[in-house]
């Protein structure tokens, strides 16, 4: 009853629900050993490996792991700035 | 033949000590002879909760180096018959110990006791490696922290890895008021966040300060809430199936009132 009003009344966002969700966030990061350092030298491999095909911004270009549910994802965000010309138009 | 049992928690200061003294405190009060083992060398504590400072000889390294028998530098406890210390060194370092040495260790003190309840130090470097050594089963000591439960998954890891499968959990400090207005983590999200059992939930308690304070460790005094859910765990590390407390039971003013009009 205490709890329907408390939903009723919004008081239901405390700082319960930021804990868990930072605790998730951190503990993605723990559990896949990945260093924020390993993080780095693969986001300037992949900027050096993209480059070889299409111009990106690489300050807009963001790596990341993200989890929903059970799984963990790699996300790249890389913003596409121009197409290069390939070699193969024969 | 006994069993081995490391407290630990990777973060300092979420009561693994005090949770040491309580379980092997109510393991004896239950007729079990129980050693309990200090391995945060260089910062000795066990002794001070369990109010055994005043008694201490020999010390674990002691024991290792062979300048004494283990016989001679087991504590005996001052009100409980089946209770006894071997107390951390506190002039060494975590490095006077040897895994190899904390595995013989263990084995000599099974043979002549129930229970050997291990105090493990904070972190996880070599005092850590040490006290997991001899360890047939684990306990994982956390509080309703971002941090504690990040260091306690990072432990549980760490166990597994050294073969010590299936930790427990013991939610020490809960405080049953802040959970329900959603301002602490509560039992379920820290057990879904870590994924393993739960072997109880101390609800924090100011009489946990007094009875330290004291040297008595709080499971002798029943009329404590930390008492009774210490208790519980005892029960349940010594094989007893233990409903888990009811942590939201009401008391003062508004439990009486309701008492009155009839609510309850």
């Amino acid at each position: 009853m205490l709890d329907l009003l408390r939903r009723v009344f919004g008081r239901d966002s405390g700082s319960k629900q930021v804990a868990k969700e930072r605790l998730r966030l951190v503990l993605v990061h723990d559990r896949s050993s990945i260093s924020p350092q390993l993080l780095e030298t693969l986001r300037t491999e992949l900027i050096q490996v993209i480059s070889n095909y299409m111009d990106i911004d690489e300050n807009g270009l963001e790596v990341s792991l993200d989890s929903s549910g059970n799984t963990v994802a790699l996300v790249a965000n890389i913003p596409v700035t121009g197409m290069k010309r390939t070699g193969t138009a024969f | 033949m006994g069993e081995v049992i490391v407290i630990t928690s990777g973060k300092g200061g979420v009561g693994k000590t005090t949770t040491t003294a309580n379980i092997g405190t109510g393991l004896a009060a239950m007729g079990y002879k129980v050693a309990l083992l200090d391995t945060d060398i260089g910062l000795r504590n066990l002794d001070v909760v369990l109010g055994l400072e005043n008694r201490i000889v020999y010390d674990i390294v002691d024991v290792t180096s062979g300048n004494c028998r283990l016989k001679q530098a087991l504590i005996k406890d001052k009100r409980l018959e089946g209770l006894h210390l071997l107390p951390a060194a506190q002039t060494k370092d975590k490095t006077a110990v040897s895994p190899e040495q904390m595995c013989q260790l263990c084995e000599d003190l099974k043979s002549d006791f129930d229970f050997v309840i291990i105090d493990c130090p904070a972190g996880i470097e070599q005092g850590f490696r040490n006290a997991i050594a001899g360890a047939d089963k684990a306990v994982v000591v956390t509080t309703p922290e971002v941090s504690a439960v990040r260091d306690a998954d990072r432990i549980i890891g760490l166990l597994e890895a050294a073969d010590l499968r299936e930790p427990k959990l013991i939610i020490n400090r809960i405080r049953p008021k802040m959970v329900r207005q959603g301002d602490m983590m509560g039992i379920e999200d820290i057990i879904d966040i870590l994924a393993v059992d739960l072997l109880g939930v101390i609800p924090e308690d100011e009489m946990i300060v007094i009875t330290t304070n004291r040297g008595e460790p709080v499971v002798t005094d029943q009329n404590t809430r930390a008492g009774q859910a210490y208790q519980n765990i005892v029960r349940r590390v010594a094989g007893d199936e233990v409903p888990m407390m009811n942590l939201d039971e009401e008391t003062g003013f508004f439990k009486k009132l309701k008492k009155i009009i009839g609510l309850k």
